[in-house]
């Protein structure tokens, strides 16, 4: 697929390089994510991203787009997004403005003519005028398409759009290419690269899911979100770091309703760094819960826990092990 | 190769990952640009392009790995070893060869005959478990069995010493290639086969009388529960959407057109607000019904996506809600708890009806579908009939489930007549199916 024009694609040489390129920009990648971008950049493919909030869906559109120097175009989905906050609007409000303006010049304007025929053609011309590019708002579809050197295009939260939503995304996925019945067909010349991301609130549709590929993040082992961690808030000390990981990950084998993030473990890095704390403590544990933790029900039940989950999260240094039974890697 | 990937499809396919000929073809371009070299890499990259859900996931790493496991020896030994090749058509390999290679113990060059003649019988296409004997034969005849057969025989008609232990290695030999062949057998089966008796169970599961069901189908019936709520959500969430009425809404429409010097560009229509189903789930949980309720429960419970708005009762004598035990409990031990608690005493309607009456009358109104799930085998008390009348005039529809069948309804204790006019449908529940159907259509009714 050799192109004359250059893209911003030209980093995404092999799955390696797109791992290495997302470390750079903070983004700590595992192999299959990292299968899936190349994938979707060598097959033309978008992506279809599920897993739990806060895993670094979004985020990964987001880097992807810093790494690759491209303009990242986002449209947040919801119930009742339709075509004209998505793709494109005719701006009425210019377009009457004019009309306005070109009331008072019409008589200059046709007076030449001799007839009614030629004087219609004459305002019919003006009429087309109207619907041209100028008067047309771009929505973050059409703008993806119209990039010149590719874009990443985040749709995020699909699956809250309606159902009518889903099954117009087909045609601009599969073809990439948008249909402005005034105006034409606009295809873009760079395919943008097209990450959709869902929280399963809803099932999508099999057309949906069939032209995308699909990939599932799920919370990360130890050793990843230490690195994760690591990337995001580099002042943290490594001892707490190793114990605040392990702390979070024994969090998430305790039966609570909303299992915390890697977004979460990042913020409550950045509290207890605030808050100068050097080596988990109970009582810091305590009064810090609510970082981690969303429900009321599931601060209650971990706080009964936080004496043997922050005496697990210590154990690594004295046991020689971590609470997640993986060789320590950090 | 392309067949490799062809054949993989099809087993991913038998096992109910669908997989459109436009996946297949992306499969194709996914392969030539990562190329076979890889295998974590291939097994990755294969299951973001088959596979679309989690669950599909788990379905094709498994196969993947039982797939690429054989295949692996045969592509590997196609290149370094040609010494045992059966021609093509129908000749068979002379036995000698099939001997010295089964003596060599090369399993290399045994595993790569063994692949040959897997694919020369046509391996791929079993279905079932009981096929596995006969295309263990097949593999067997077409590695030069019979001619190892016809060398056996004759050993064992000599007369010599030497014959006798010729004889016995023949033995030894065959029941190796026997013993190998229904592996590759089995395996292949696990591959194409498994997938497709799973979904003839299910759906002999699903026909099945519920009361009749044992402990080994119970974990069968949640999943298929868990997939038939899935089907009922996906189907009925789609429906909650709004519908234009065609009448102009004049005053949003003036309000978003204010910016527009009045002039009305968008023009907005009113809209239909739709109900949310509500539900209130009656149960009968006195012995011969308990089973049926613990599958009734367990479907509303698990359309928690499209159906917000479920409360359920259990009574056998007195009437209580059960929302609390079943939102704290895992389901099974909900279950075993409200049977505890509940399903003691004789059967009394007429009094559940009047605790229902004094106690939570109020969550029924007009949006409220009154599920009851009965025999209404009432040890002849009084029915309070005249109480169900009240629920049914204040709710939206009466739906009444009965395990029994029509030719009982009324017969020794049963109250069922004098319930009858006042339920919008009753109907025979005895399977799975029956009480898709029953659900399905209470949440049509809110399209």
């Amino acid at each position: 697929m050799a192109k004359d024009i250059s893209t911003g694609y030209e980093p995404l040489t092999s799955i390696e390089a797109v791992t290495s390129g997302l470390a750079t920009v903070g983004y700590i990648s595992t192999r299959e994510i990292s299968t899936s971008v190349f994938l979707a950049h060598g097959l033309r493919k978008p992506i279809l991203i599920e897993g739990p909030a806060g895993v670094g869906k979004t985020d990964l559109a987001q880097s992807l787009a810093k790494w690759l120097d491209l303009p990242v175009l986002r449209l947040q989905c919801y119930e009742g997004l339709d075509e004209g906050k998505a793709l494109y609007e005719w701006k009425y409000g210019k377009q009457l403005l004019y009309t306005q303006i070109l009331k008072e010049k019409l008589n200059e304007l046709i007076g030449s003519a001799d007839n009614l025929s030629q004087s219609l053609g004459k305002l019919s011309s003006f009429e087309d005028l109207f619907f041209s590019e100028q008067f047309l708002e771009s929505r973050p579809l059409l703008t993806a398409m119209q990039q010149p050197a590719g874009s990443v295009l985040l749709i995020d939260e699909i699956d809250k759009s309606d159902e009518e939503f889903e099954a117009f995304l087909l045609e601009v996925l599969s073809d990439y290419q948008v249909t402005v019945p005034e105006i034409g067909t606009i295809r873009a010349n760079v395919p943008p690269i097209v990450i959709l991301t869902s929280n399963n609130v809803r099932e999508l549709g099999d057309a949906l899911k069939r032209r995308c590929l699909h990939l599932h993040i799920g919370f990360p082992d130890a050793a990843r979100e230490r690195m994760i961690v690591q990337a995001r808030v580099p002042d943290v000390t490594e001892s707490l770091l190793k114990q605040l990981v392990s702390f979070v990950q024994g969090v998430r084998e305790t039966d609570v309703k909303k299992r915390p993030s890697i977004s979460e473990t990042v913020d409550w890095a950045r509290t207890l760094l605030l808050m100068h704390a050097n080596a988990l403590d109970e009582n810091f544990v305590r009064s810090t819960l609510n970082v981690l933790l969303k429900h009321e029900s599931d601060i209650a039940a971990v706080s009964k826990e936080v004496p043997r989950l922050v005496r697990e999260a210590a154990g690594p240094d004295k046991a020689g092990r971590t609470s997640s039974g993986y060789p320590d890697l950090g | 190769m392309e067949r490799t990937l062809t054949n993989f499809i099809r087993a991913l396919r038998s096992s109910e990952v669908r997989v459109s000929t436009g996946e297949a073809l992306d499969a194709t371009r996914a392969v030539a640009l990562i190329g076979y070299g890889d295998r974590t890499l291939l097994k990755e990259s294969l299951g973001c392009v088959l596979a679309k859900s989690e669950q599909e996931k788990q379905v094709h790493d498994r196969l993947f790995d039982l797939y690429f496991s054989h295949s692996e020896s045969k592509s590997k030994s196609d290149s370094n070893n040609e010494e045992f090749q059966p021609e093509d058509g129908e000749s068979q390999p002379a036995p000698e060869n099939l001997i010295e290679l089964m003596q060599s113990g090369d399993e290399a060059a045994i595993s790569t005959a063994m692949e040959r003649a897997a694919e020369a019988a046509g391996i791929d296409d079993i279905r079932f478990s009981t096929q596995v004997a006969y295309y263990a034969q097949q593999i067997v005849k077409q590695m030069g069995g019979e001619g190892l057969q016809e060398r056996l025989l004759e050993a064992l008609q000599g007369r010599e010493p030497q014959d006798e232990a010729d004889a016995q290695e023949l033995i030894d030999i065959r029941r190796d290639l026997t013993m190998r062949a229904r592996e590759r057998a089995e395996r292949a089966f696990d591959v194409f086969g498994a997938g497709e008796t799973q979904q003839f169970r299910d759906d002999f599961a699903a026909e099945k009388r519920l009361n009749a069901l044992d402990r080994y189908d119970m974990e069968r019936m949640k999943i298929l529960i868990a997939k038939i709520a899935k089907r009922l959500a996906v189907k009925h969430s789609r429906r909650r959407k709004k519908r234009n009425r065609g009448q102009l809404d004049v005053r949003r429409t003036m309000r978003a057109n204010a910016g527009l010097d009045g002039v009305p560009f968008n023009v907005i229509w009113r809209q239909k607000k739709k109900d949310r189903p509500k539900i209130v789930a009656i149960c009968d949980v006195s012995g011969s019904v308990a089973q049926y309720v613990r599958f009734l429960l367990l479907l509303l419970y698990s359309l928690a996506d499209a159906v917000p708005d479920i409360h359920a009762f259990a009574f056998s004598h007195r009437l209580k809600p059960v929302d609390d035990i079943l939102a704290d409990n895992e389901f099974e031990q909900a279950m075993t708890k409200i049977i505890r608690e509940m399903g003691m005493g004789s059967t009394d309607y007429g009094q559940a009806w009047s605790d229902l009456k004094v106690g939570h009358e109020s969550i029924i109104d007009r949006r409220t579908t009154v599920i009851v799930l009965g025999d209404g085998r009432s040890n002849y008390g009084d029915p309070r009939a005249d109480l169900f009348r009240e629920f049914a005039q204040r709710a939206k529809s009466m739906i009444w489930l009965n395990p029994e069948g029509r030719p009982l309804w009324g017969t020794g204790d049963s109250a069922i007549p004098r319930y009858l006019p006042f339920c919008s449908q009753m109907s025979h529940v005895a399977t799975l199916k029956d009480l898709e159907r029953a659900v399905d259509e209470v949440l049509a009714a809110y399209g």
